[in-house]
C-alpha cells in the first residue's frame, strides 16, 4: 500500500487496509447476479402461473426483500460504506428510516383514495374494475 | 471489513481529527446521495400511490415484452434483464477501478474506467431503444367506440383491458378511414402506404386480420408519465455519471491523481456510479418486477 499517498489528508486518522485481492468483489458480483436471476425466476413464475391473489402478493414481497438485499450488498461492499466508522454510517443510514413512514403513509393514502372513490362513484367503479368486487375495493377501513 | 481496527477508546470528538474519519468531499458525496435517494424515493412512492389508487394497472409483462431483433415475439422481462446485468457489470468494473486506485496503479484505473464508461453507454443505448420502441409502438386501442393505432406517450396509454371481439367488430364499423389505413399499414408492412390509403373502407376492413388485432381500451395515462419521468431521471443520472467518468479517465490519463498522490476522486465518482446502479435496482423492482 502506498501509505505516503494519504499523508496529505488531515481529515483521515486511520486507514482501513485495502483488500489485497479482488475476491470479495467477485463474490459480491456473483451474489448480486444470483439474486437478480432469482428475482427474474419469480417474475416468470408469476407470469406463467395463475396464482391466487394473496400468493402473488407474497411473491412480490419476497422480490422486494431480495431487492433490499441487493441494495445492502451494493452499498456495503461496492460503495465501501461497511468500511467506514460507525458514526459516519449512522448519519447516512438513520435519515433513510424516514422511508418507513414515507412508503407506508403514501401507499395507505393511495389505497384509501381508491376505496373512497369506488364507494362514492359507482359509475367509476363499474367502468374501471376488472375483477369481482372485493370488500377491500370499497372498504375505507380494511383493518377494522 | 477493515482489517485495521479503530484504536479502542479513540476520542473522535475531542478535536484535531475528523469525527467521521473521512475526507470532506467524500462525506458530502454521501450526503448528496442520501438526499438524491429521497428524490428518487419520492418519485417511486408517488408512482406507488397512484398505482394503489387505481382499479386497473397495466401488467408490466405485457408492456415490456420486446427485444431488439426479435420482432413481435413475446419476451417479457428479457430486455430489462439485459439492462440490469449491464449496469451490475459496469458497477463491478467501477469497484475494480477504485481498487486499482487504492494501489496507485494508474494503468489499472484507466483500464477499468474505460470499461465502466462502455457499460454506461451500453445501458443508455438500451434505454434509447426501449423509449423509441414504446413511443413509436403500434397498439390498437378503442377510443370513444372507434379504433385507433397509438404508442405509449405521456398522454395516452394503450394497455387497458382487452376489448371483446363483438365490441371490436362494432367499433371497426365506426372507425374512420384514416384509422383503418393505420391498422392495415400496421399489419401489412410490405404493402405500399399510398395503395392502402387509396382503398375504400370495406376493402380495408377485409384486409384486417382480426385474430391479430388484440384491441384494448386505453389504460391509465399516468403510467407513461411515471415511466418516462422516472426512467428518464435515472437515465439522466447515468448520462451525467458517464460524463463524470470520462472526465475522471482524462484526469487519470493526464497524471492529475499521480501528482495529488491519491485517487480519492475516483472513489467519489465511484460512489455516484454505484448509486446509479442502486437506484436501478428499485426502478427495476417497481416498474418491471412487481
Amino acid at each position: 500500500m502506498n501509505n505516503q499517498s494519504h499523508t496529505e489528508l488531515a481529515e483521515v486518522t486511520y486507514h482501513p487496509e485495502p483488500h489485497s485481492g479482488t475476491a470479495h468483489i467477485w463474490r459480491t458480483t456473483i451474489i448480486l447476479s444470483v439474486i437478480t436471476v432469482i428475482e427474474l425466476g419469480l417474475g416468470f413464475l408469476m407470469y406463467f402461473t395463475d396464482f391466487p391473489h394473496w400468493l402473488d402478493l407474497f411473491i412480490k414481497g419476497v422480490i422486494v426483500i431480495l431487492s433490499l438485499a441487493k441494495a445492502f450488498y451494493i452499498v456495503g461492499v461496492f460503495m465501501h460504506l461497511g468500511d467506514e466508522i460507525r458514526n459516519m454510517i449512522m448519519t447516512v443510514v438513520v435519515p433513510l428510516l424516514l422511508f418507513v413512514w414515507f412508503i407506508a403513509a403514501f401507499l395507505w393514502d393511495g389505497s384509501s383514495f381508491r376505496a373512497l372513490r369506488n364507494r362514492y362513484d359507482t359509475h367509476y367503479k363499474e367502468r374501471t374494475i376488472q375483477h369481482e368486487v372485493r370488500d377491500a375495493d370499497t372498504a375505507t377501513h380494511p383493518l377494522n | 471489513m477493515a482489517t485495521t481496527a479503530v484504536v479502542p477508546g479513540t476520542k473522535w470528538w475531542n478535536g484535531g481529527k475528523s469525527p467521521f474519519n473521512v475526507e470532506y468531499g467524500k462525506l458530502m458525496m454521501w450526503y448528496f446521495l442520501m438526499s438524491d435517494s429521497f428524490t428518487f424515493g419520492a418519485l417511486l412512492i408517488s408512482y406507488g400511490t397512484i398505482r394503489f389508487s387505481s382499479n386497473y394497472w397495466p401488467d408490466p409483462n405485457e408492456v415490456f415484452n420486446a427485444f431488439p431483433g426479435f420482432g413481435h415475439m413475446n419476451l417479457p422481462l428479457a430486455f430489462v434483464s439485459l439492462m440490469t446485468f449491464i449496469l451490475i457489470i459496469s458497477s463491478v468494473t467501477m469497484v475494480l477501478a477504485v481498487h486499482e486506485g487504492h494501489r496507485g496503479n494508474k494503468a489499472g484505473v484507466i483500464k477499468w474506467m474505460f470499461w465502466t464508461i462502455i457499460g454506461g453507454l451500453a445501458f443508455l443505448g438500451c434505454q434509447a431503444w426501449e423509449w423509441t420502441h414504446m413511443i413509436t409502438g403500434e397498439n390498437v386501442v378503442m377510443i370513444d367506440g372507434k379504433l385507433d393505432v397509438v404508442g405509449q406517450t405521456l398522454t395516452i396509454n394503450p394497455w387497458g383491458a382487452h376489448v371483446p371481439d363483438a365490441v371490436v367488430s362494432e367499433a371497426l364499423a365506426k372507425t374512420p378511414h384514416d384509422g383503418l389505413v393505420d391498422i392495415v399499414a400496421m399489419q401489412k408492412h410490405d404493402m405500399d402506404h399510398n395503395a392502402i390509403a387509396a382503398m375504400d373502407d370495406a376493402a380495408l376492413i377485409s384486409q384486417i386480420d382480426m385474430a391479430q388485432l388484440h384491441v384494448r381500451q386505453t389504460g391509465p395515462p399516468l403510467f407513461g408519465g411515471f415511466f418516462f419521468g422516472i426512467t428518464g431521471f435515472h437515465g439522466f443520472h447515468v448520462f451525467s455519471g458517464v460524463v463524470i467518468n470520462i472526465i475522471m479517465l482524462i484526469m487519470a490519463q493526464n497524471n492529475v491523481f499521480e501528482r495529488k498522490g491519491h485517487y480519492l476522486m475516483i472513489e467519489k465518482a465511484g460512489l455516484y456510479w454505484h448509486f446509479v446502479d442502486l437506484v436501478w435496482v428499485f426502478v427495476f423492482l417497481c416498474f418491471y418486477l412487481i
